[in-house]
């Protein structure tokens, strides 16, 4: 106990605890419309064309988060753009963008003269190194992302459902699904810094399918997302800590082992009703 | 003269040079109840697509009585439940409320308009899945639970694509005597290949194959 109050005493540590706040309640939100949308593939393409971003930034020498902002948007619109104006095919477009990124980063990092110390913890993440910067961009996303799904909740689920009808009842579907994908980018690229570029994908998606596990409505399928989360960033965090392990695996380590208890939590009840 | 609630004039439309449907003329009056038959790939969805305001004809014109043309289509829609996502998360409650946006005037408040969401409800004998995900609904309810999305909005005419597939006899049966009923308050335009079900209950039969041809009826 005590060895834990020392800990939070540490800035870095509260920090990193804020990081998984933010990470959990974002995350979860914006998970569940990624995943109910279907949009896991194109979630996927989105980060890895953010490094693009990120060696770029190295490059010229600025916030390497910013740059992985701007490519995150840019490319999660020509996603979007491709597969609609020029009909490649969805899944074709999102491969196009997600190595495209990947190339401008390798490139830039290696044009970029001397070490990059921090590139691994952009591709692994580093819960502990966040800054004070980060975590209230962090925030503004958050508050963002609270604001719209407070307004707009019902349009964004009647949209995610049943998109044709949601375009026959008048609602401006593009507008919509332009400005979710904005989110969903931001979203991603903010939490790379906690479990890191190849990772993030999943703060968005396992919390969601264990949330699945237990709930079928919209709501509480958001709600539950941001509790799995919680249990699994902080856990994950803290058991990184002690053991001296990544933190960025640790942490989808715990999301999946929650998922995997949860399941089996599952099945047992269920044999022992159908015994019953 | 009595006009029609809508009139399609001779519309023409392709997908990518190829043609779909080729002057096609069709009026729709109050109280009509038509039944459209045809082959699949005949443009029977196309043709609902465009009254619906999805898609734009190349050639030709869908007009709306006078009293109608202001503001959103006057149109319930019954979409073919194959395209459906059964493994999203959303509640009967909430699939019947979304047809509320279709409205041209909205409901005074949420109470409003959850009231008269819970009466279709009931009316349709699904209150008991009222809180149920979607996906938890027999092919039937899940049928019922659309017609209610559709009924929500107040519309002139009501059109289902393909109603009937995925559900038994009984409940066919069951949805037709019910369409029967709502056919004194609106017109209904009834998609579907099952030719017997369609010539028995519809006043009137169109054959759709790129063109529109009456459709003879023996009763």
């Amino acid at each position: 106990m005590e060895e834990l109050i020392e800990l939070l005493s540490y800035s870095f540590f509260r920090n990193a605890l804020l990081t998984a706040l933010f990470a959990s309640i974002s995350g979860g939100i914006i998970g569940t419309y990624v995943v109910t949308r279907r949009i896991v593939f194109v979630s996927g393409g989105i980060t890895h064309a953010s490094f693009g971003g990120i060696g770029l930034a190295f490059f010229l020498g600025f916030n390497p988060l910013l740059g992985a902002i701007l490519f995150a948007i840019f490319s999660a619109l020509g996603i979007q753009l491709f597969s609609h104006r020029f009909r490649v095919r969805e899944d074709s477009s999102i491969a196009i963008w997600w190595a495209l990124g990947m190339a401008i980063g390798i490139i830039f990092v290696y044009l970029t003269p001397g070490y990059t110390p921090n590139l691994m913890s952009y591709l692994f993440g580093n819960i502990l190194t966040v800054s004070w910067q980060e975590l209230s961009l962090m925030l503004v996303s958050l508050l963002i992302i609270l604001v719209v799904f407070r307004l707009f909740f019902r349009n964004i689920l009647y949209i995610s459902f049943d998109e044709e009808f949601a375009r026959v009842s008048g609602l401006k579907v593009s507008l919509y699904n332009y400005g979710m994908i904005v989110l969903v980018a931001l979203v991603l690229v903010l939490n790379i810094r906690a479990v890191g570029i190849i990772l993030v994908l999943a703060l968005l998606t396992v919390p969601q399918a264990t949330a699945n596990l237990f709930t079928r409505d919209y709501k509480r399928l958001m709600f539950f997302s941001v509790l799995f989360g919680l249990a699994g960033t902080f856990s994950g965090l803290f058991i990184s800590f002690y053991l001296n392990i990544p933190s960025g695996a640790t942490i989808i380590f715990t999301l999946v082992f929650i998922f995997g208890f949860s399941r089996l939590v599952k099945w047992i009840r269920w044999k022992s009703l159908q015994r019953n | 003269m009595i006009k029609p609630l809508l009139h399609i004039h001779q519309l023409s439309f392709a997908w990518d040079q190829e043609p779909v449907l080729e002057d096609i003329d069709l009026k729709i009056f109050e109280n009509d109840f038509i039944g459209m038959i045809g082959p699949n790939g005949g443009g029977k969805t196309t043709l609902i697509k465009l009254m619906l305001g999805l898609l734009n004809p190349q050639k030709g014109k869908i007009y709306f009585r006078e009293d109608l043309r202001s503001g959103k289509r006057p149109i319930g829609y019954l979409p073919q439940m194959k395209n459906l996502d059964r493994s999203f998360p959303i509640t009967v409650l909430d699939v019947v409320r979304s047809g509320a946006l279709m409205r041209n005037q909205s409901f005074k408040g949420r109470e409003e308009e959850v009231s008269r969401a819970l009466e279709l409800i009931t009316e349709m004998g699904i209150s008991g899945k009222l809180h149920n995900a979607i996906g938890e609904l027999s092919g039937g309810e899940m049928q019922r639970a659309f017609l209610c999305r559709a009924l929500i909005s107040d519309p002139k005419l009501l059109i289902l694509d393909e109603p009937g597939t995925y559900v038994d006899n009984r409940f066919a049966k069951e949805i037709f005597d019910k369409l029967r009923d709502l056919n004194r308050q609106m017109a209904i335009l009834l998609v579907s290949h099952d030719t017997d079900m369609v010539s028995e209950y519809a006043k009137s039969v169109v054959y759709l194959s790129r063109t529109l041809s009456p459709y003879p009826v023996s009763n």
